[in-house]
């Protein structure tokens, strides 16, 4: 979908993860659930499924940069967890390009997932309703970068 | 040069994105259902609530294309009336067609909307002419959806002997029983895509990670377990491995999905009306990447007829984006019957 710019499948050098797993993981986390929050704040996260989220706990890890992210919804609030839950509700894995493409929608994630660049552990129903959430978000048309035009 | 008729491209769209998707990259024809188990793709977080519902069909419909709605699983008893008032709703928002199974509702729609187009979903499971005509008979049924078991000489009798439009699955996913006859599912879980409208539902499956590789469980069930570097498929009953006389393979059907990409212009000679994606469960982006393809498919058979040209492209766009990342001319080609 995306045109004249696409983000091939690599995977980071092994020391990448080795030093990211030093990093404080925290951040990435914070970054993380203040997105969400901004989305559901301006409607594009539906109501009614983000009512099934209440009280789950979600982590999502990057394998190749070796960094983490992990966040619960809580009272209607995204919120980031500073220590990953010993057995998350549910948890992404996959390299940082299989991220990437899915953020720019240039891969589907059933597609990541046949190929294996993508895994999916805990709840599938809660898995399923998060993929199929965010496939339904509209997102606002951004101008395009003038390096990314024909 | 004379335009070949081509069979119309209709195309999934499991959200609006997905629909505008389907729209802008050349189908002609979508298929959606509500958010509910009226049809078979009852999914958390999938489908159209009424906005998103009115919104799609006016995005479709204003630029000259179809909208047909998915209403194919079978009434529940007790709860016939929230199949009809489906049926009511997509005559209200001026749908193009409804596609339906149940001949209980078949009969309710040509009754109570004699102007409503009626399909004949592949759950209504009809796979000759005479079950085909029988709908066109006491339901007034204009197409009928093949389920994906007949040898393209199947679908061509058929044709032959009905003056119902037919429609044959084109690309997506395989489902290989008899479509609404199935039982694997609700031998496992006791649900199925006719009673519930999901084969397999979600809340029974088990990814399982261990170094080396991952396994599949269906309700406690151990289904496939896949190496690190082999392709993985849908949880399915019907795509596990399983050990038959000390042997352990694909006994029912490998994880592969259907591909009639390069019968095309033996599906367009033999009259077939249109090409079904399958796959509203899947994102705007696997919307987007087959519809394109197979559009640009479709207009090299349009404009060029006899001589029309397999790109290598096409087909390596459409295994990339496959179930276990192969694809199979299914049934079509089958030697035996
Ligand atoms: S088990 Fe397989 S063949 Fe049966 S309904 Fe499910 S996908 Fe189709």
């Amino acid at each position: 979908m995306t045109q004249g710019f696409s983000i091939p499948r690599f995977t980071l050098p092994s020391l990448v993860s080795a030093i990211g797993r030093q990093l404080p993981q925290w951040p990435h986390s914070l970054a993380l659930a203040t997105a969400l929050n901004a989305a559901a704040r301006v409607g594009l996260l539906p109501s009614e499924d983000l009512a099934q989220l209440e009280g789950r706990s979600f982590l999502i890890e990057v394998l190749d940069a070796g960094g983490q992210a992990c966040f619960c919804y809580r009272g209607g609030w995204f919120r980031p967890l500073f220590s990953a839950p010993a057995a998350p509700d549910l948890s992404f894995c996959a390299n940082l390009s299989a991220f990437l493409q899915l953020l720019a929608r240039q891969e589907d994630p059933d597609t990541l997932f046949f190929r294996r660049d993508l895994s999916i552990v805990g709840d599938t129903e809660l898995g399923l309703l998060i993929k199929n959430m965010l496939d339904a978000v509209e997102w606002p048309q951004l101008p395009k970068l003038p390096t990314f035009r024909h | 040069m004379r335009r070949q008729k081509v069979p119309q491209l209709i195309c999934p769209a499991g959200s609006l994105p997905a629909l505008r998707a389907a729209v802008d990259h050349g189908a002609d024809a979508v298929y959606l259902g509500y958010r509910n188990d009226t049809n078979a793709r009852n999914f958390a977080g999938l489908n159209f609530d009424q906005k998103a519902m009115v919104e799609g069909i006016r995005y479709a419909q204003s630029r000259g294309r179809q909208v047909l709605m998915a209403i194919n699983t079978f009434a529940q008893p007790g709860r016939a009336t929230a199949w009809q008032q489906a049926v009511d709703g997509a005559a209200d928002l001026g749908v193009d067609a409804v596609i339906l199974a149940d001949v209980g509702l078949l009969d309710y729609a040509c009754q109570r909307h004699p102007a409503l187009r009626l399909h004949l979903s592949v759950q209504g499971s009809a796979t000759s002419y005479e079950a085909v005509n029988f709908a066109h008979r006491e339901f007034g049924v204009r197409r009928a959806v093949l389920p994906r078991v007949l040898t393209l000489a199947q679908v061509e009798t058929v044709i032959r002997n009905t003056p119902v439009e037919i429609e044959v699955f084109g690309f997506g996913s395989l489902c290989v029983m008899n479509e609404g006859r199935c039982w694997l599912s609700s031998y496992a879980t006791g649900e199925s895509p006719n009673t519930v409208g999901a084969c397999s539902p979600a809340k029974y499956v088990q990814w399982e990670r261990s170094p080396g590789q991952m396994s599949t469980r269906l309700n406690g069930i151990l289904i496939d377990s896949f190496r690190d570097d082999e392709a993985a498929g849908y949880p399915t009953l019907c795509k596990g491995r399983f050990e038959v006389d000390g042997e352990t393979y694909y006994a029912m059907e490998e994880p592969t999905s259907l591909n009639v990409i390069e019968i095309l212009p033996e599906i367009a000679r033999i009259g077939v009306a249109a090409i079904k994606v399958e796959g509203r469960q899947r994102s705007p982006t696997y919307v987007a990447q087959v519809t394109r393809t197979l559009r640009a498919a479709l207009d090299e058979l349009a404009s060029k007829g006899q001589h029309f040209h397999l790109k290598p492209a096409w087909q390596a766009e459409l295994a990339r984006l496959s179930e276990g990342s192969q694809v199979t001319l299914g049934a079509y080609n089958r030697p035996w019957r």
